[in-house]
């Protein structure tokens, strides 16, 4: 008989093309390292695997062999090419070991789950992404959307707030955008160091000045919930409909199907109504306290 | 070349301020220009001005012995900086560091503080301006206090 650690990869090989639902063994093909304690692996999946057909603000539930799992947003990848790529923080059990995975490496993969950010409804006005630490991650893919019909949408501004400078994700990519002149990135750290010659502020206070036309801007917000809070409150402030900002929720998930409701926010189940959703939904809801 | 008057009244500082306190800010202004790693001021000197910065980058920083040095904040094209010329003992508490070439205008406190004790509105208009700056750094650093990228997922 099968191990328990076992099944997954006999249900794997019984149903190449599984649904969502099922834990597939998928395969790490590389490994990049962001920063000091967080990575983007790039998973090879078969073909058609349902989790190549993700869109952008999604999560996939990844497991390595023999442990719990953990929601993982997809940062990238080439699907037309048969992986996709999530960007892991090292801050416990599970991340830890996500983090020290090696190419060739097996873990478990069930996904994609969840909403999304829908950028194509801001074709026609301005795009604003903001993201604070990790949140550029799940942002990612949808600055990547964005970017591939870039004539479709007016100003694109990434702005991107991070510990410290060297807390930056996807450097190089970011060096690329910084030279694009249809593209505004601005990238502000909370501390640095005498020599840093870029910016030293929080993330928010980038929002009073960009260059976005309130009324027809279209905006992502991904970061720690107080992050998201303050900045989802000054854009509005400036102008931008609440139903026009929309945030990434995190919170502890098991199931990730909207079964078990450990994911519970509100009405919501985070799992299932989000991880995407409007500021007009989110506020009432962040601004509850739990005890 | 503009007039510094011209220059104020199109920052973002003045905006909305009435044109005749704009001329009064601007006569106790100069401009000025700092080289890249040039001070513009340093902790403990006596703060007898303001800076009203057009194009450029300042550092605000501090030295201790363990952290050498760090940069608190910094301030950009359209900011103000420096609000110790307001209040008693008028002396610098970081140091301020031209990051690239940088352009502002200089204002005398001294000046504009006699200017804001003869005409309270004035003196009203212009504090008002300061107290939403000083807010506004009072909300970052708590937020930077809260640290919130190294913050868990609420479970
Ligand atoms: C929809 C969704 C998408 C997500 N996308 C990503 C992603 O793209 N990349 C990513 O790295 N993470 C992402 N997360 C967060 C990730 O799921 C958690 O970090 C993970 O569940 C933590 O599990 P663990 O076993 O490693 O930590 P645990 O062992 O469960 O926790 C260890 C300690 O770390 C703290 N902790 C837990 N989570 C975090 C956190 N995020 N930051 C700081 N401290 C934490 C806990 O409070 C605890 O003290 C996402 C979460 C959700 C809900
Ligand atoms: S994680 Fe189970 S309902 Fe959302």
């Amino acid at each position: 008989m099968a191990s328990l650690a076992e099944l997954p990869r006999a249900a794997a090989a019984a149903a190449p093309a599984a649904g969502p639902l099922v834990p597939r063994v998928v395969r790490v093909e590389r490994v990049h390292r962001e920063t000091r304690d967080t990575v983007t692996l790039a998973l090879r999946l078969p073909p058609g695997d349902p989790a190549l057909e993700y869109r952008p603000g999604q999560f996939d539930m990844l497991g390595p062999l023999g442990t719990g799992e953990v929601p993982i947003s997809v940062s990238g990848g080439a699907p037309a090419a048969g992986t996709v790529e999530h960007t892991v923080r090292d801050v416990g059990g599970v991340t830890r070991l996500l983090c020290g995975l090696r190419p060739g490496d097996e873990l478990l993969l069930r996904g994609p789950y969840g909403t999304a950010w829908d950028a194509e409804d801001g074709v026609g006005g301005d795009v604003v992404l903001v993201a604070g630490g990790i949140g550029l991650a799940p942002l990612r893919p949808a600055l990547l959307q964005v970017l591939a019909a870039r004539d479709r949408y007016r100003n694109v501004v990434l702005l991107y707030g991070t510990r410290t400078p060297r807390d930056l994700l996807f450097s190089r990519e970011l060096d690329r955008l910084r030279r694009r002149r249809d593209v505004v990135l601005e990238h502000t750290a909370d501390y640095a160091e005498a020599g840093w010659r870029g910016r030293v502020g929080v993330v928010t206070d980038l929002v009073g000045r960009a260059p976005f036309d309130p009324g027809t801007t279209l905006a992502l917000v991904c970061g720690p919930e107080v992050m998201m809070r303050l900045t989802a409150t000054a854009l509005v402030d400036r102008g931008v409909p609440a139903s026009r900002v929309r945030v990434s929720l995190e919170r502890a998930m098991l199931c990730g199907v909207g079964l078990c409701g450990h994911c519970q926010l509100g009405p919501l189940f985070v799992c299932t109504d989000g991880p995407v959703v409007s500021w007009d939904t989110a506020a009432p809801l962040l601004v509850i306290r739990e005890r | 070349m503009q007039t510094i008057e011209a220059v104020l009244a199109e920052h973002p500082f003045f905006r909305d301020l009435e044109p005749q306190w704009v001329e009064l800010v601007a006569g106790c202004g100069r401009i000025v220009h700092f080289r890249p790693g040039e001070d513009v001021f340093r902790e403990g000197e006596p703060a007898d001005r303001f800076y009203v910065l057009r194009h450029g980058s300042v550092a605000v920083q501090i030295y201790g012995p363990a952290t050498g040095g760090v940069t608190i904040e910094t301030a950009h094209d359209g900011d103000v900086l420096g609000w110790s010329w307001l209040f008693p003992p008028y002396r610098w508490t970081f140091d301020a560091r031209a990051v690239i070439d940088t352009s502002a205008i200089a204002l005398d406190g001294t000046c504009l503080r006699g200017k804001c004790d003869a005409d309270p509105a004035f003196g009203y208009a212009m504090m008002k301006r300061f107290a939403e700056i000083m807010q506004r750094r009072l909300l970052a650093t708590r937020l930077r206090l809260l640290d919130v990228y190294s913050h868990g997922v609420p479970r």
